[in-house]
């Protein structure tokens, strides 16, 4: 009985070696690059930590309460809000319709899945290189085709302080949609098509259709999409970064811009780390509040 | 009637699709234009003359190779640690038994919650801290944790049969040849996945090499094609070359997988 006793718990240990020795890899680099930054950044909120002179001191919370005094900061989450709010409903909106015109299609799929992903599958920096050619207020292509439809004063876009924030919603949208769209077109393909022929000989139109049994169907995909969305929305920085650098004025600031900003330009890492904080908790608590509100919406059965 | 509305509804997809790739069409025009065929309206879609200097520019004059090479060399380093090292924990963590494995990867999931934005300040203390600042190391280091890779390769594993693992057991195979002679062939789709998706992630990097580079010789391509813009700022034509050169290997990528890419995104659901 002993002897037994001994050998499972050495095969145990032997076990328990091997296991941990596949993932000592992994610890190694989640330690050093996640869960120590983690620890060490809420640290350096607390902190009047610049990122260049060694000793710095612990002044609480100081770093949190300055934030609702400054202006910057300030301007940057009203820059995030306004983005965030045209950016998500935005998307949903073109990615669901899109999915939707997909959904119907019998031939050259392929070529359409390929064209709206496209933007999707390339680099921020790169089409915010060319879209920012294309804003051009001085003969760029889309004023160019604004001023031949009619529009004599189009707008300034990445020149205007009102302006260019919308500039930058509308090359997120495009550039992101592609993403969503196939999420939802996953979402409507399961949607079996005996339902919509029971409800045709019921006499439901199209349209009822789509809003009786598709979208209760697909609010799953929907809520997916959504938390997706919003998620990414208050992380916005590579094309305010290459398009606008957060101007004209303060007119593209955004949360991500300013933790860049304050972190590498101004050199107070303690300050940028409240704010990387500050971020972090708008994102769970949204994500959170979502989740809760989802069970008075979403469909399961 | 039934087909002048199908008609219809073709060429307002083709319409749609048209404004999508628009501006990729107006990248390639413009790249083969002379600054003086620019802005001439409308707009002129198949240049005359054709030029192609700016091409020549932008890899003789300009320093397009090193980025390439630089980037390359991240994004391939960068790929390959992290799916070795997410392989070997996924593996662990799908057929293995051992104590304290849920809560390890209970917290490694965790961090999937954790946006960049948030540890990229402490993540720059520590390879500060190491000497690596304006090093292209940085730049791989920091991509080796990936919960999303560990997650994907997971699921897979969890797929293989435990009976196809427990006969390897048996027939004596240690733990290190059943991973890398049973496990690892059975999932080739999947890690074929993460290759391609880490890879893209990592040749599309921004963020990362704008606060770990200094010198220019260093630079990738998407730091590289941003700082190129702003010191030619208004020669068009010079600029889209250079970007229709920085998208090119991405677009490669993706034509040849677009399956793969498409699906894998869609199922493995998460990674923004």
């Amino acid at each position: 009985m002993a002897k037994q006793a001994v050998k499972r718990s050495r095969r145990k240990l032997k076990q328990n070696l091997i296991g941990w020795g596949f993932i000592l890899p992994s610890l190694i680099v989640f330690f050093l690059f996640m869960f120590l930054p983690i620890v060490l950044g809420f640290w350096y909120s607390l902190t009047d930590y610049t990122g260049l002179s060694k000793d710095y001191q612990f002044i609480g919370l100081q770093n949190y309460i300055k934030m609702f005094s400054d202006r910057y900061f300030k301007v940057s989450i009203k820059n995030n809000c306004i983005y965030a709010v045209w950016f998500s409903v935005l998307t949903m909106l073109v990615s669901l319709i899109l999915a939707s015109l997909l959904n119907r299609l019998m031939r050259f799929r392929k070529f359409f899945r390929i064209a709206f992903f496209l933007p999707y599958i390339s680099s921020m920096v790169s089409v915010a290189v060319i879209w920012k050619m294309i804003f051009n207020p001085q003969g760029g292509p889309l004023n160019t085709i604004l001023e031949q439809i009619g529009i004599s004063n189009p707008p300034q876009w990445l020149a205007s302080t009102t302006w260019a924030l919308y500039a930058v919603i509308i090359v997120s949208v495009w550039k992101n949609c592609g993403y969503y769209m196939m999420i939802f077109l996953a979402g409507l393909q399961n949607v079996p098509d005996s339902l919509y022929e029971a409800a045709a000989l019921d006499g439901a139109g199209r349209l009822q259709q789509y809003f009786k049994i598709t979208l209760p169907l697909i609010s799953p995909t929907i809520f997916l999409n959504l938390i997706l969305v919003t998620i990414n929305s208050f992380q916005v920085f590579d094309l305010v970064s290459v398009m606008t650098d957060g101007g004209p004025g303060m007119s593209t600031n955004v949360l991500a811009y300013r933790i860049y900003y304050e972190g590498f330009k101004s050199m107070h890492m303690g300050y940028a780390s409240a704010i990387a904080y500050f971020l972090f908790a708008v994102i769970l608590v949204i994500t959170i509040f979502q989740f809760v509100a989802q069970k008075y919406w979403v469909n399961y059965d | 009637m039934k087909k002048a509305k199908s008609i219809l509804f073709y060429a307002l997809m083709f319409l749609l699709s048209f404004a999508m790739i628009f501006p990729f069409l107006w990248m390639i025009s413009t790249s083969l234009k002379y600054d003086s065929q620019v802005f001439t309206t409308p707009i002129e879609w198949i240049p005359d003359p054709v030029n192609l200097s700016n091409y020549v520019k932008v890899w003789t004059e300009e320093p397009f190779l090193i980025f390439y090479k630089n980037t390359a060399f991240v994004a391939v380093f960068a790929t390959a640690g992290q799916v070795i090292i997410s392989a070997m924990a996924a593996y662990a963590f799908a057929k293995m038994k051992f104590t304290g494995k849920n809560v390890v990867f209970g917290l490694y999931l965790a961090t999937m919650m954790v946006p960049w934005h948030t540890i990229m300040i402490p993540q720059y203390q520590i390879i500060s801290k190491l000497h690596l600042t304006d090093t292209h190391l940085a730049l791989i280091l920091g991509q080796l944790a990936s919960a999303f890779g560990i997650f994907l390769l997971r699921q897979f594993f969890m797929t293989v049969p435990d009976e196809l693992v427990e006969a390897a057991r048996i027939d004596g195979a240690g733990e290190g040849r059943t991973f890398a002679q049973i496990m690892l062939p059975q999932a080739k789709p999947a890690l074929a996945t993460l290759i391609i998706f880490t890879f893209i992630q990592v040749w599309n990097d921004y963020m990362a090499p704008l606060i770990y580079l200094n010198t220019k010789e260093k630079y990738t391509i998407q730091l590289g094609l941003k700082f190129f813009q702003s010191e030619h700022t208004m020669q068009y034509t010079i600029i889209m070359a250079g970007t229709v050169c920085a998208l090119i290997p991405i677009l490669i990528i993706f034509l040849v997988f677009e399956k793969q890419i498409t699906n894998g995104m869609v199922h493995s659901g998460l990674k923004g």
